[in-house]
């Protein structure tokens, strides 16, 4: 239907819009530090909305590549990096500017990635090549990859920098790579169909969502071996409707959040106890959990229901539920 | 030394070898039992590539989930490895599953028509073995037939046939028109069908017999128009196992009705167009091993290695039996990209699974269908539950 307007309108839709843009914009130049911009990828709408952190209105759509996915912001947070699985690449977004800066490329069907302590280079799944890419930002090209088994999802540094840890959905196993010489140092078969990861602040433990198994496998951080596990058993569901995917844990590494997927909640978990203190009900297909920087909101998304569950993490209460766009993946927050 | 003190001798010595770190790899093999010729894989059918038939050989299936299971089995120190096995009759497979089981294999993918898996089944009996019916769908395997070491992954027609009532009742078309064919395996889908009508409250409002055929003698079963004449309905239901006549069905009918069961909507268990739960990496991996669409029984030889993978995996290789007691235990969580964890049904080896109700080009919905539920297990509302099971092994 879009591609049929006249000409005439749509440029006339665009000065609106680029008008409306101006007055909204930061004029100050190109520092624009904590916006308090919510900024959340579409998987199906190729691009990032920008929601007012305060309003929660929408103050810009940003087109980015095919099937935007993973978000993180660099260490200095004026850039947003943004993976587009199918036009296989990173967009960076410049938070300023609220466009897209350059794009970096990073190999086939790309999911989830992480960003090395330097910020030098990206760590990239290759779902379908079966393969991590060490991708150096700022010259564009591929450094390393390494086999893994199918389908990796998740990917995260340890704090300490030295270890890269990757999930592979198919293979049941986390994959532990040693960050100095990009080897494989360790496999380690976890719950079924593993997907994303959380660290203690120390690495001495990590856990790891288990998407089939409903389940979360607390790994040992220095010895590389399973320590624990933590099941979920929301009330009026049933095990084959909890599938853990998302999991965020506080800077003191005293809480976890998980999200449980078709169960339509998320998960508050005690770290040192392992037990669960809550479930909270959210929209549907709860995937991705990112906590705001002073840790009093919690960001749910949920990729079924197109939008954006906002918690406040003191009563762990959602206080309002915001509409994005089609099957959202990830939310970062610019505060 | 004799031979039992060998025996025990290194039995201990492979025990120090796994306790101690680099075992020595060991093989899990798979036999992949087919006729010489099977005429569902010809060009000249899957050309059509009609909705409810195979695109190909399944073997394609089985390898994409070898390839997938090297980096555990690495991991492991096991290899897992596939052979082809091929014979003209039930006798030659009879005789190729005997030779492999001699040389060590124990696990069986089996891609015959469903007399020759209950015929190899039965003379396989009490051999250390384990058969994966991949491709015959007849529900008879599944309750009188059934054998303790034979495993379904493909789903059977009763599964099928209550998964597609379950639509129906969900678009409350609930009056249905049923076309049934002259072969024998055209009649066991329409009883199943029957059967799933009657259990859901599907009205079939008159069953005709139709034959393949533009003699004029015999227009009243051959032409699609004079078929569908004279009552009114819902739905048609094709119960067509061959696929040509049901081709023809759609857009000729005298009402504006659509057409399900083997052309139209059909419920399979897997369908290319599917794109949730990781389906698309693995329709891919499919597309690059058999350069073709995956279909149902690629899906289903695809599980049967998963299954057996997984049960060696978390069962560390233990010995044959406990690998089966896993396999066949409540507690394996089989990843069917399907969404939901799939496991084997104690009482007739049936591995549950939601199936898709697909078009030519896209999945409308995944049964069992929101609304349709089970005591324990929604899966179950779909083919034969424990109470429908005569299935004494």
């Amino acid at each position: 239907m879009n591609d049929k307007r006249p000409a005439a309108t749509v440029k006339r839709i665009v000065g609106v819009l680029s008008a409306v843009m101006l007055f909204s914009l930061p004029m100050s130049g190109a520092v624009a530090k904590d916006t308090g911009y919510i900024f959340v990828s579409s998987e199906n709408d190729n691009a990032v909305t920008v929601l007012d952190g305060k309003s929660h209105a929408v103050v810009k759509t940003i087109a980015t590549g095919e099937r935007p996915r993973d978000m993180k912001l660099n260490a200095a947070r004026d850039k947003l990096y943004v993976i587009a699985s199918n036009s296989e690449r990173v967009d960076i977004i410049d938070i300023a500017k609220l466009a897209v800066e350059r794009s970096v490329d990073v190999g086939e069907d790309p999911e989830m990635f992480d960003i090395s302590k330097d910020g030098s280079r990206f760590y990239v799944s290759n779902e379908e090549d079966a393969k991590v890419s060490v991708i150096d930002i700022a010259g564009n090209k591929v450094l390393a990859e390494i086999e893994v088994g199918e389908e990796p999802e998740g990917v995260m540094i340890s704090p300490d920098g030295k270890k890269l840890y990757v999930t592979s959905e198919v293979a049941n196993m986390v994959h532990v790579i040693d960050t100095a010489t990009n080897e494989v140092k360790a496999n380690i078969v976890v719950g079924n169909r593993p997907r994303r990861f959380a660290a203690t602040p120390d690495g001495s433990e990590v856990w790891v969502t288990n998407e089939l198994g409903g389940s979360v496998t607390i790994l040992d951080g220095v010895k590389d071996e399973i320590k624990g596990t933590v099941s979920f058993a929301p009330k009026g569901f049933r095990a084959d409707d909890v599938t853990p995917v998302g999991i965020t844990m506080t800077r003191d590494g005293k809480t976890a959040y998980v999200t449980l997927g078709r169960a339509n909640h998320f998960a508050v978990v005690d770290v040192a106890s392992r037990t669960v203190k809550d479930y909270v009900l959210v929209g549907q297909r709860a995937w991705g959990a990112t906590l705001n920087r002073d840790e009093s909101l919690l960001f749910v998304v949920n990729g079924l229901s197109d939008d954006v569950s906002i918690v406040d993490t003191r009563t762990n209460k959602v206080i309002k539920s915001v509409p994005v766009g089609r099957v959202p993946h990830t939310a970062v927050i610019d505060d | 030394m004799s031979l039992r003190r060998l025996i025990h001798a290194s039995a201990f010595a492979a025990a120090t070898l796994c306790a101690s770190l680099p075992a020595a790899a060991e093989t899990v093999r798979f036999g992949f039992l087919e006729l010489d010729r099977n005429p569902a894989y010809d060009d000249k059918r899957t050309f059509f590539r009609t909705l409810s038939q195979p695109l190909g050989s399944p073997v394609v299936g089985a390898e994409v989930a070898l390839r997938e299971s090297r980096f555990v089995g690495q991991a492991l120190k096991v290899d897992f490895a596939l052979e082809r096995a091929k014979g003209a009759d039930t006798a030659a497979l009879i005789a190729e599953a005997s030779r492999l089981q001699a040389g060590g294999v124990r696990y069986f993918l089996v891609d015959a028509p469903a007399a020759v898996v209950a015929e190899l089944a039965k003379a396989t009996r009490g051999s250390e073995m384990v058969l994966f019916n991949v491709s015959a769908a007849d529900d008879a395997l599944r309750q009188a037939q059934c054998q303790p070491h034979l495993f379904h992954t493909l789903p059977n027609h009763a599964m099928q046939t209550d998964a597609m009532a379950q639509y129906l009742v969900s678009r409350k078309w609930r009056s249905v028109l049923l076309l049934e064919g002259p072969l024998a395996d055209d009649k066991l889908i329409s009883a199943a069908f029957e059967n799933s009508a009657k259990r859901l409250g599907i009205k079939i409002v008159d069953k005709r017999q139709f034959v393949l055929s533009n003699d004029p003698r015999q227009r009243e079963q051959g032409n699609v128009a004079l078929l569908t004449a004279g009552k009114d309905y819902d739905a048609i239901f094709v119960a067509d196992s061959d696929g040509e006549f049901a081709r023809t069905v759609p857009y000729r009918a005298v009402l504006p009705r659509p057409v399900v069961g083997a052309e139209g909507l059909v419920a399979e268990a897997w369908h290319w167009a599917w794109e949730r739960h990781g389906a698309p990496q693995l329709t891919s991996r499919m597309v690059k091993q058999g350069d073709r669409h995956p279909s149902s029984r690629d899906w289903a030889a695809w599980v049967a290695v998963k299954a057996v993978v997984e049960s060696v995996v978390r069962t560390n290789n233990a010995p044959f039996a406990q690998q089966v007691a896993y396999l066949a235990g409540e507690e394996i969580t089989i990843d069917g990209f399907k969404g939901n964890k799939l496991g084997f049904r104690p009482w007739d080896r049936q591995l549950r699974q939601p199936l898709l109700i697909a078009t030519h080009n896209a999945v409308v919905e995944r049964a069992p269908i929101q609304g349709f539920l089970h005591q324990t297990n929604n899966m179950d509302t779909l083919g034969f539950d424990q109470r429908d099971s005569q299935c004494k092994p």
